[in-house]
């Protein structure tokens, strides 16, 4: 994907005002993304970020590619298809947890079903930030809220999930580890298949359990010992299963299937918004009908 | 005057749908015009279903309700249908099965269809074969035609199976030739081929997203616009079209919507049930100005309704669908020609207004088969509205995907097509993409959206009218109600009575003036409609300030019939 001149990380300054808290982890998953994709030398043009709604959703607008900034909790079909349309292009998709597990909690799993060659960056603060701090599907077991005054009564282990759906890709990366973090979007990017990341976000305003210190103090990286296989499914479940004390960041599970758009036979021809459109050759069709 | 209606009935699994198929295109070939419908129950087998052929010289678009041939291929049929034959017309059955009609004096065609299948080609199967054959025995037709369609049907099974279909369609036909009562005089005698084609109002509209270059599909399954989709799937692929079966329709909405953005022409089809979970995508096209097709398959709702049959009940649902406002389109062909040409017009208007375009069609205009001329594929103009060049969207680093203009309609450009960045947002946004909440950019941006409106109502055909001299009635009419209304204007003209027929076939944004012209003074404006409330009446009368004079609606999941239609106004609808 790489042509013309080299990329910098001015190329993905943006001049928009960011509406995120100061302090936000998301400022930390901004700086990841743009250092990946200038690490990749990847210009901006041919990168297209395609988010839903929340804090999350916003992000796009703070850094320079393409976007699409749809619907709550939608962003991976329309990422998929943006993908078949014009597979020259790197889609990231960007979402929250509320966005990416509860409203498109039903995109999530058929998503890494198809394994489109995709990026996914889960920004999971376990918390909905921008409706002002209820809970979400991965907030910890009885932490209360305006609307959950008994306590959340959820604890979705999004990445077991992705293992048990064998998304082709899974890792786990923290907001306040940049260089790791954007080493891992960087390796996803380049990942053929759908490749899930959910980052570890700290929300300064509404989650006052799940901090930037609380993480520190229980991340650790998966092959620190460099003896972690993430090729390994029965082991990457129990890693993906592992939240606590101890929390893997790292790549967890990763292996090779056949990718969506080479499965459904449009990988070898013309992308799809270069095939030509040519009327007079449907009359090859009308014989059929006489 | 040939005007002849065939009907084949019995349960699900017993091929009257092939028997009403093969038949339909033996006599299309003959050089007849053809109509035909099915009317089948939401089951894999058992049941009643029955599919009707209609079989003129003229032009015929809809069913009428007398039976000249019934084909019982089981006993419910005749008890079910008999009382619709005309002391003129005939039942053919297989008596040992089905008994004899009450009516003894009504003439009957025995055909011992499985017991000829069986002893021809030792093959039940060979049933539906036999039945056609007898058919086209009784009526004197042309065996050689039924012989080629059979060729055409059953050419990839090989010759072993086409051979013994011949063999059994010839038994059938030999016997009825025999054993026709004497008093059954009609005969059809093929001219030469009109070319013709004959094909449902949805592979007609399947044919011109082909047609307008259409090249990425998603949806769910749901009767009765699936076929449009497996058509699609299956013959999509040798024009670059592909086709994506979505986890749902939420899903297949905002695929279709990402893969507009992306740069291709792009659709979903569903029906209303399946509409209802679009309606937020159809609202992120709107905001988003992405082009966006959905063909909106009408059938019997509130929830599930009748799955399986037909309905005008969704048009104003379609008008207001989705939260906010918005420009957007609607069309509702009567026909499969109108069906072929509101498809190449469907994404033409969605990609010059960059936004979404909604056909509406229903279970009847999909599955009722018509006799179409070979549409002329020199007319088909593809306009892609305003899309920089690859040398503009190279250069334009300043690009402003929803720059303010005099039409509303910004020039749109593709991710990955230049230097150009392309920042679409469902978020209210500024001329760059990008999310605004002042009030002031808000108002600009929410007038220039609203602008497109003008043009997009210039591009609106007006209604296709049928004058008559001094009518009584003004028909009034719109989507797959046309041929019963065109044909009811016909009937009442033979008893004297003259009648107009106003279609509109394009019903947003309503086309005002054009249809204000249509209404004379001391005509009696009358609004046909397949719902309960008089969905178009109201938007008649919201939109002209036109109170229609009465109307006539029906919402029993059939069809309408042109011969109801009269009987209604002859009884003071």
């Amino acid at each position: 994907m790489k042509t013309g001149p080299r990329v910098e990380l001015d190329d993905y300054a943006s001049a928009s005002n960011s509406a995120w808290c100061p302090g936000c982890g998301n400022f930390g998953i901004l700086r990841s993304l743009d250092k990946a994709l200038v690490d990749l030398e990847m210009p901006p043009h041919q990168v297209l970020l395609v988010s839903g709604i929340g804090q999350a959703g916003k992000l796009p607008h703070y850094t320079r590619a393409n976007v699409l900034n749809g619907l709550h909790g939608r962003p991976l079909p329309a990422a998929t298809a943006a993908k078949l349309a014009n597979r020259g292009l790197a889609v990231i998709a960007i979402s929250g947890d509320g966005d990416g597990y509860g409203e498109g909690g039903n995109h999530f799993i058929h998503a890494m079903n198809r394994n489109s060659n995709l990026t996914y960056l889960v920004h999971n603060n376990q918390v909905y930030g921008l409706t002002k701090g209820q809970a979400s599907p991965t907030t910890d077991l009885g932490f209360t809220t305006k609307l959950n005054p008994d306590g959340a009564w959820t604890a979705l282990r999004p990445l077991a999930l992705a293992v048990a759906c064998d998304c082709s890709f899974v890792g786990r990366g923290f907001a306040g580890d940049i260089d790791h973090l954007a080493g891992l979007i960087a390796q996803a990017v380049k990942h053929e298949g759908f490749a899930l990341i959910e980052i570890l976000q700290p929300c300064i305003s509404f989650n006052k359990k799940n901090t930037f210190q609380w993480y520190r103090e229980r991340i650790y990286k998966v092959d620190q010992d460099g003896k972690y296989d993430p090729g390994n499914r029965a082991a990457a479940f129990e890693k993906a299963s592992e939240w606590g004390d101890r929390i893997p960041i790292g790549v967890i599970y990763r292996h090779e299937r056949p990718v969506f758009e080479d499965y459904v036979g449009i990988s070898g021809h013309e992308l799809l918004v270069k095939q030509p459109i040519d009327p007079s050759s449907v009359g090859q069709l009308f014989d059929d009908f006489t | 005057m040939v005007d002849l209606n065939i009907m084949v009935g019995g349960e699900a699994g017993q091929g009257v749908q092939s028997v009403g198929s093969v038949l339909a295109k033996t006599l299309l070939r003959g050089g007849y015009e053809i109509f035909a419908d099915q009317d089948f129950e939401s089951r894999i087998r058992g049941g009643h279903s029955f599919s009707r052929v209609r079989v003129s010289r003229r032009p015929v678009a809809a069913a009428l309700a007398p039976i000249d041939i019934l084909v019982a291929l089981n006993e419910d049929t005749i008890k079910l249908h008999e009382k619709k034959v005309p002391n003129q017309g005939i039942i053919v059955s297989e008596i040992s099965k089905t008994g004899v009609p009450e009516n003894s004096a009504q003439p009957m065609l025995d055909i011992p269809f499985e017991k000829i299948a069986v002893s021809v080609s030792g093959n039940i199967l060979m049933t539906n074969t036999v039945a056609a054959g007898g058919i086209l025995g009784l009526l004197d037709y042309d065996f050689g035609l039924f012989e080629t369609v059979l060729r055409g049907e059953y050419g990839r099974k090989g010759e072993k199976v086409v051979q013994a279909n011949v063999d059994a369609g010839r038994a059938g036909y030999g016997f009825a030739q025999q054993h026709r009562p004497k008093g059954f005089k009609l005969r059809l005698k093929p001219s030469g081929p009109s070319g013709k084609m004959l094909i449902s109002g949805h592979e007609a509209l399947a044919l011109g997203v082909l047609a307008a270059g259409c090249k990425f599909v998603a949806g769910y399954p749901m009767t009765p616009t699936t076929s449009i989709l497996e058509f699609l799937a299956d013959r999509g692929r040798e024009f670059g079209l592909h086709v994506v079966q979505a986890e749902d329709e939420i899903s297949a909405a905002n695929m279709a919507v990402g893969a507009a953005y992306a740069g291709v022409r792009s659709m979903t089809a569903t029906s209303g049930g399946g509409f209802c979970l679009m309606t937020e995508t159809l609202s992120l096209a709107g905001m988003t100005e992405t082009p966006l097709v959905v063909v909106l398959g009408q059938r019997s709702g509130p929830a599930i309704g009748l799955p399986t049959r037909t309905e005008q009940g969704d048009l104003l649902f379609a008008l207001h669908a989705g939260h906010g406002e918005f420009p957007r389109a609607i069309l509702a062909p009567g026909n499969a020609e109108e069906a072929f040409w509101a498809a190449v017009k469907a994404f033409n208007l969605a990609e010059a207004f960059q936004t979404p375009v909604i056909i509406l069609t229903d279970h009847d205009l999909g599955n009722s088969y018509y006799t179409m001329k070979k549409p002329d594929l020199a007319k088909v103009v593809i306009d892609r509205g305003t899309v920089l060049s690859d040398a503009e969207a190279a250069e334009a680093v300043e690009y402003r995907r929803y720059a303010y203009t005099r039409t509303g309609i910004s020039p749109r450009a593709f991710p990955g097509q230049g230097r150009a960045l392309v920042v679409a947002d469902s978020d209210e946004h500024n001329e760059e993409g990008h999310i605004i909440e002042d009030g002031k950019t808000r108002r600009k941006m929410m007038d220039k959206r609203m602008r497109k409106n003008g043009g997009l109502s210039r591009r609106i055909a007006g209604p296709a009218v049928i004058r008559r001299q001094n009518p009584v009635y003004n028909l009034i009419c719109w989507g797959s109600t046309y041929g019963a209304v065109a044909e009811a204007a016909r009937l009442l003209e033979q008893r004297g009575i003259k009648a107009q027929v106003t279609h509109l076939k394009e019903l947003w944004p309503f086309p005002v003036r054009a249809f204000a012209r249509t209404l004379a003074g001391g005509v009696k404006n009358i609004v046909v409609e397949a719902n309960f409330t008089g969905q178009l009446e109201n938007l008649i009368r919201a939109e002209t300030g036109v109170s229609a004079d009465g109307h006539v609606r029906k919402y029993d999941g059939r069809p309408f019939t042109a011969n109801e239609i009269v009987a209604a106004l002859e009884g003071g609808a």
